[in-house]
């Protein structure tokens, strides 16, 4: 079995809100997902992605905005993790 | 450059709001097929670096390609639009990414963490020939100039809803605020794709430099509160308060608000309402049950 890795970046912290970044690993190497290879998200909604059989191994915290850095942005902060292990055919 | 450039090549307010919600403005096509095509010896065969903050009548003296590139009225005011007159050269650089070769970048912000919130570089990229969807141009998210992140540590975002995967004809250049997030994308077709980069520095105060005849017009408005996908979510409202800021910088009108969002957050009135009941508040008639 190997490992298929699916980081979903959602609007909100819910699971079920819409989809704005996505990225992808194949840990199989039969697929080279790279940066700026689709301008269509795979899932509308995290949830979607469960419903299709991704397991979610990870959501982000939610962290208290520093006082005086509350207009400040930087990285995206709703970050869902998720994987699938794939069959490699008995390797 | 280092002459006034002609306000009629300046960026109008309407294009400079672009460039502030965007991070971005594109000119398509407007170098003279006879530049593009004695372009791609020139870039073969290399561009002198120059020392960071080189003044650019230096870094490019007049006769040098490079200078002809940049002295076009339209790129002339667009950079001047931007970072004012006789700007410093930063750096340049010639981007070649072969035929069926290469990897992607991963997605980045130029240079390290950038603190300037009063100041910006402007960064023009210049691609001599088309580019297509298989040629993988330049790809980057507007909206995301903003932010404060560090170099690659954006590097685990692959794609974003909203993001702009170039295609251009021939001749096209563009300029860009340095904080946007963008990354080189793959080349999946049989020939090279070129692309010059050179980052300037301001050599003035970045206040009102374009053509401001157009200030109050409702397309300022409109650009300035573009929203492009990853941003109609929940930190959209953020980026609002941000160009905000950043018009206030550029414009010099400190009291310039989109939605209200800055003007609220300065609501603090000290006025005593004549109306208090507490009598200790020294300013109203005593109420019932206090000072008798």
């Amino acid at each position: 079995m190997r490992q298929q890795v699916m980081v979903l970046y959602l609007g909100t912290s819910a699971l079920d809100s819409a989809v704005i970044g996505w990225t992808r690993y194949d840990g199989t190497g039969r697929s080279r997902p790279t940066m700026g290879d689709s301008d269509e998200p795979p899932y509308a909604t995290g949830l979607d992605a469960l419903l299709d059989g991704w397991r979610l191994l990870q959501m982000s915290q939610l962290l208290s905005h520093a006082e005086g850095h509350e207009y400040d942005t930087a990285y995206l902060p709703y970050e869902f993790l998720f994987e699938k292990l794939v069959d490699f055919g008995g390797a | 450059m280092t002459a006034q450039v002609d306000r009629k090549h300046l960026m109008t307010s309407v294009e400079m709001a672009h460039f502030v919600a965007h991070g971005a403005i594109a000119f398509e096509g407007v170098v003279p097929d006879e530049l593009n095509r004695r372009a791609i010896d020139v870039l073969d065969a290399g561009i002198d670096p120059v020392p960071y903050g080189t003044p650019l009548d230096v870094a490019f003296p007049e006769g040098t390609f490079v200078r002809e590139l940049i002295d076009l009225p339209v790129v002339a005011g667009a950079i001047q639009s931007l970072v004012g007159p006789s700007p410093n050269i930063d750096h340049h650089a010639v981007h070649v990414r072969p035929p069926r070769g290469g990897e992607a970048q991963n997605m980045h912000g130029d240079a390290i963490l950038d603190t300037r919130r009063d100041a910006f570089d402007a960064q023009l990229m210049y691609y001599p020939r088309e580019v297509t969807l298989e040629q993988g141009g330049t790809l980057s998210v507007p909206g995301t100039h903003l932010r404060r992140i560090n170099q690659t540590g954006i590097g685990r975002y692959q794609n974003l809803a909203g993001q702009t995967r170039l295609t251009c004809p021939a001749g096209t250049v563009v300029l860009l605020h340095h904080g946007i997030w963008h990354g080189g994308r793959r080349n999946d077709s049989d020939v090279p794709r070129y692309m010059f980069k050179i980052r300037f520095n301001p050599a003035v105060r970045q206040l009102r430099l374009w053509n401001t005849d157009d200030i109050d017009s409702d397309g300022v408005r409109r650009e300035l509160t573009q929203q492009f996908g990853w941003t109609n979510a929940n930190e959209g409202r953020l980026e609002l308060v941000n160009r905000a800021k950043l018009w206030r910088t550029l414009t010099g009108d400190e009291n310039f608000d989109i939605d209200y969002y800055l003007t609220r957050e300065t609501l603090r009135p000290q006025f005593i309402a004549p109306g208090a009941t507490d009598v200790r508040l020294g300013s109203s008639l005593a109420a019932d049950g206090w000072g008798r």
